[in-house]
């Protein structure tokens, strides 16, 4: 129904109005919410966004822990109907799917086949557009890349109405600009990806304990060469000798044979995480007894236990979905945090610095009084998408809590970690960091960088369509 | 005049009088509120008492020069406020003036609706229409034009707060100003009306009945002013109110004992008195 939008849109507007959140809870903005059915509504979206003189950002699920997915006063689109699988080839391992597909449907849908996605996020909630929007990286991000090396081609409609398909090859420039930019270039509507071969359902992990920090990324780095996947848990309240202690997890996929069960283990069904703890207690109501421990006291002693019980080095096998999609583990785990949310403080930092910087970072952190309350580690490379927050280093996330008492102080905090990140030659991450500003964004990326990402800006929407809450932070709108 | 044309991309210098909203983010939580009818008094207080809790504000009135001095001051001390000339009887132009100020301030989280005209027939046995029916122009139907569709947004959002300015002088029928008191009687029905239809959508509505300030309003009021406050004193009482998601408030509060008393004052009484 061509003109639908546009014709009914204007008198229900009001109706559509709606607070969005982060996925950390930290943050709400209103805006008018129009729902995406077909690629044809994008078009009338826009359409209807410059008359009636309205900026336009997409969202899928919406939770990326920052701004990305927000735009308050303006209208959003809600791309989640727009998620047919449209293509599986399981010859091939290549599928195309509309951008709202979510990584859940993705992995459910190849998995049985043999194969898995090449890159995810710790969570499977994700929609391909927004991974696509953000490049998003994994635990293996320091030989597979982001996602976008793994796009074999997608299609966008640019807010000037033209719907473009780009290639590594063919509109390269967009190709680049697009994964990674944040989806303020055009609105994904099909991308197609080459999925990767597994020969069993498990992933065979090590897990040992680093005592330090040195020692905790001489581990990444080390050990990095002999698996597929490695991460590192790090407790950030550990002090002085043993500050950056923790433990690294290193998986190495199996190879053909290695699992005599395959058959079995690579059925769904073997796969879903378990919805209960110890057989009794559902997940979904775990949040509320992991809320009195959401302070300081409490977190030291979560994180003290959790370092203790990983001292025992071992090897384990365990489901991919379990092994990737911690985050889903426990259902609004986030809302544990409480009334004023989570952020998370994500950095990136080359190799030779990540050290030092860390160090200055993490003793700040405990002199403030504001350790993190989860750490996590990952070993990068860089890539050539042109907003890239690929370094030959290292990653550490921080989670922290957010509330009315050390919003201020939080605040001061970071603004500390940002000068130190930038020092030691860092990045950022744009669907991670809440409070990063245009003029820490401008010294990563640097202008040429950003005079490139605007000029594409102009040639793919002339008229400044698509904006959004992040994209006006760190861009100065 | 110079010919010289600005090249298209040199930044403008920042006009002080639309502040430009300061990115909200968790740790800078920013609200959004418009107040309408802030040029002066019992606004402008509000105004600038909102700007010291952080919130972004779009102020509306009609007289602009008013308007831009109070925006201009609300920037310069760190605050954040856009000034819209605009008059509340022009209803046609509030769909398009509401959005423009949603997508300015980047949401909506607070209205206040502060616009009100006190056109006293000039005596208790003069009658005089054109001001009766300004009155209701203004306070009442200037209301409903704006707080119609921002109920809308609110109920679909499911988040919002509504602040209505209306007087004690709509508590009762009295023989000084009958074209006032309809017009706040009518806004007091109208503010409780939204608030039972709104609370159910998790928005708060709070009715504000002042009794005397000291403003221009002041000097339109016949005979004695008792327990007349500084408009600064009744815009605190209202931002606390407001925090604590309250329904009806009179400022100062005695009044509320005051106009008890009057409510319940027999008719037979109250057609005999003079004021």
């Amino acid at each position: 129904m061509v003109g639908g939008l546009l014709k009914t849109m204007p008198i229900y507007l009001n109706s559509t109005f709606i607070q969005l959140e982060n996925f950390g809870h930290s943050l709400q903005a209103s805006s008018y919410r129009i729902q995406i059915n077909k690629t044809e509504d994008i078009y009338e979206a826009f359409q209807l966004a410059k008359k009636l003189g309205l900026k336009v950002t997409a969202r899928g699920t919406g939770i990326s822990y920052n701004d990305a997915s927000l735009n308050g006063g303006g209208m959003v689109l809600d791309m989640r109907r727009m998620n047919q699988i449209v293509e599986w080839d399981s010859a091939s391992g290549l599928v195309r799917c509309e951008s709202g597909v979510t990584l859940e449907q993705l992995w459910q849908k190849v998995e049985p086949d043999g194969w898995w996605p090449p890159v995810v996020s710790g969570t499977m909630k994700t929609t391909l557009g927004g991974c696509l929007a953000a490049n998003i990286h994994g635990k293996n991000n320091f030989q597979a890349g982001p996602i976008g090396e793994h796009v074999v081609e997608f299609t966008a409609m640019l807010p000037a109405g033209a719907l473009v398909t780009c290639t590594p090859k063919k509109n390269a420039d967009l190709f680049y600009a697009m994964i990674s930019g944040l989806g303020m270039l055009g609105v994904f509507t099909s991308i197609t990806l080459k999925m990767k071969r597994i020969f069993s359902g498990l992933i065979s992990v090590d897990a040992w304990h680093v005592s330090n920090l040195s020692r905790h990324l001489s581990g990444l780095h080390d050990h990095a060469a002999d698996h597929d996947y490695i991460v590192g848990w790090l407790d950030a309240f550990a002090r002085g000798k043993n500050l950056g202690r923790g433990q690294i997890h290193g998986a190495r996929q199996l190879k053909e044979g290695e699992d005599p069960d395959s058959q079995k283990t690579m059925q769904l069904a073997y796969q879903h995480l378990p919805d209960r703890f110890f057989g009794v207690l559902p997940k979904s109501s775990l949040h509320y007894f992991m809320n009195p421990f959401m302070n300081n006291l409490g977190m030291w002693g979560v994180n003290t236990a959790r370092y203790i019980s990983s001292l025992r080095t071992h090897t384990f096998r365990q489901s991919h979905a379990e092994f990737h999609f911690l985050l889903d583990y426990v259902p609004n785990w986030e809302r544990s945090f409480g009334r004023g949310g989570l952020i998370q403080y994500q950095s990136f930092l080359p190799k030779e610095t990540a050290e030092d910087a860390w160090r200055e970072m993490l003793e700040l952190s405990q002199q403030r009084g504001l350790p993190s309350y989860l750490c996590v580690t990952k070993r990068h490379r860089p890539d050539t998408f042109l907003l890239t927050h690929g370094v030959d280093g290292f990653s550490l996330a921080l989670d922290f809590k957010v509330t009315d008492k050390n919003r201020a102080k939080l605040s001061a905090m970071l603004q500390e970690f940002d000068r130190i990140v930038l020092d030691a030659g860092g990045r950022f991450y744009f669907a991670k960091n809440s409070e990063t500003t245009a003029e820490s964004t401008r010294k990563f990326l640097g202008d040429e960088t950003i005079l490139k990402f605007k000029k594409l800006k102009k040639r793919c929407d002339p008229n400044g369509l698509l904006e959004s809450d992040l994209y006006r932070r760190v861009f100065g709108g | 005049m110079s010919n010289a044309i600005p090249a298209e991309d040199s930044p403008k210098p920042p006009d002080p009088t639309q502040g430009k909203p300061a990115p909200a983010t968790p740790l800078n939580p920013r609200r959004r509120g418009i107040v309408i009818g802030a040029s002066d008094g019992l606004g402008a207080e509000l105004a600038r008492n909102l700007a010291r809790e952080g919130y972004s504000l779009a102020l509306l009135a009609r007289r602009k020069d008013k308007l831009d001095v109070l925006c201009s001051e609300i920037n310069a001390n760190g605050g954040s406020a856009r000034a819209y000339v605009h008059n509340v009887s022009e209803y046609s132009k509030v769909p398009d003036l509401l959005r423009k100020i949603v997508a300015e301030l980047g949401g909506l989280d607070l209205v206040i609706f502060a616009a009100g005209v006190n056109l006293p027939p000039g005596g208790m046995d003069k009658y005089n229409f054109e001001n009766d029916h300004k009155m209701i122009e203004v306070n009442l139907i200037g209301a409903m034009a704006w707080l119609h569709p921002i109920s809308e947004m609110f109920q679909s959002a499911k988040a919002g707060q509504i602040v209505g300015i209306s007087s004690v002088a709509g508590d009762r029928g009295r023989v000084g100003n009958p074209g006032n008191n309809i017009s706040k009687a009518g806004l007091t029905t109208y503010l409780e009306a939204l608030r039972n239809r709104l609370t159910r959508h998790g928005v708060n509505v709070l009715t504000v009945k002042p009794g005397f300030m000291k403003t221009e309003m002041l000097k339109a009021a016949q005979g004695p002013t008792p327990f007349a406050i500084e408009p600064a004193k009744a815009a605190d009482d209202i931002v606390k109110a407001m925090q604590k998601r309250r329904q009806v408030i009179y400022t100062a509060s005695i009044w509320r004992w005051i106009m008890l008393a009057i409510q319940h004052t027999p008719s037979f009484i109250f057609r005999r008195l003079s004021f």
